[in-house]
């Protein structure tokens, strides 16, 4: 049996497969990890660093990315 | 030719990159308007609608990437938004913003310098926003910024340089490249700035809103250009009373003697 956990990802909850890492949560949202930088409970994770990153139940996730602006 | 944080630039217009009606309009407008520096922002993926990556369309080979802070109210937001922006673009520039107020959108001017201080300690070339302040701007200088970008108007009002008087007197005294930044609504403005003697300009909303983007960043590039020649030319000097552009003597005869010096 698989076994889940909850995060919170921008502000929203989550439920993820335990063990999955930032680079899984960016692929299960359609996301390329290349253009992203994260935040996991205040902590900076840059996207070569995602593959590394194993999610922890109760994680408060930013996911965050360049936009226009000026 | 303009040189910050030993970077040099050919184009003086700076463009932000806001506001487009999309990408491609966004892409065209930045080659119109020849600039070499455009600001970014950073932002929440917005998971149940995720926009398209704009790192993707920009290059970056030819392009220099500006982040800004813009969103952070306070010394602290804008400390975190920066070391966001660093490990997510890998460049240490900074375009530092900190507007505790939404609806003027004025820079604070203590939680700036206390975030420029700090960021500098931390190897950022800082940028910052600030109000068009003579003291203020020295002060930014001696914390270590590398640029400083006093304001004309309120961000995105296109009231042109409100600040003039001001603005000039940082000119006159800063050691740092002056950017005038927020509130240029027109070409004329642009140039007014450059014949002042700023370094550059930075233009985003007079551009991305403009009836033809592109035609529009081609009108400021040749404005900025213009208005820097003038510069570098010298201007003439201003007086209260006329002085004849044509000569006053050697007038033909008596009967013309109304023409007479």
């Amino acid at each position: 049996m698989i076994r889940t956990m909850d995060i919170i990802c921008n502000g929203e909850q989550r439920t993820v497969e335990e063990k999955s890492t930032l680079t899984d949560l960016a692929a299960s949202l359609d996301l390329d990890p290349q253009t992203l930088v994260a935040e996991i409970n205040g902590r900076i994770i840059e996207h070569n660093n995602f593959i590394n990153r194993e999610l922890r139940d109760g994680d408060r996730v930013e996911l965050i990315r360049f936009v226009g602006g000026g | 030719m303009l040189t910050i944080a030993d970077t040099r630039f050919t184009s003086r217009l700076f463009v932000g990159t806001g506001k487009f009606s999309s990408s491609r309009v966004m892409q065209e407008a930045i080659e119109a308007s020849g600039s070499q520096m455009v600001t970014v922002a950073l932002r929440r993926v917005d998971l149940n609608n995720p926009q398209d990556d704009i790192m993707q369309a920009l290059d970056r080979e030819r392009i220099h990437f500006l982040p800004n802070t813009s969103g952070a109210r306070n010394a602290e937001e804008a400390i975190r938004l920066a070391r966001l922006a660093r490990a997510a673009s890998g460049t240490a520039w900074l375009k530092l913003e900190v507007t505790p107020d939404p609806r003027t959108l004025l820079p604070d001017p203590v939680d700036t310098l206390k975030a420029t201080e700090l960021l500098v300690k931390e190897g950022f070339i800082v940028l910052p926003y600030m109000n068009a302040d003579p003291i203020l701007a020295l002060r930014l200088q001696d914390a270590g910024a590398a640029a400083v970008m006093p304001l004309g108007s309120p961000i995105g009002t296109n009231q042109g340089i409100k600040t003039a008087m001001q603005v000039e007197i940082i000119i006159e005294q800063a050691r740092v490249p002056v950017v005038v930044d927020a509130g240029i609504g027109a070409p004329s403005h642009a140039a007014q700035a450059m014949e002042m003697g700023a370094d550059a300009v930075l233009v985003n909303t007079a551009i991305a809103v403009a009836g033809d983007p592109v035609r529009m960043a081609h009108a400021f590039k040749i404005a900025v250009e213009a208005g820097r020649e003038a510069f570098e030319a010298g201007l003439g000097r201003t007086s209260k009373t006329a002085s004849a552009s044509s000569p006053a003597t050697g007038m033909l005869n008596a009967n013309l003697d109304f023409i007479q010096n």
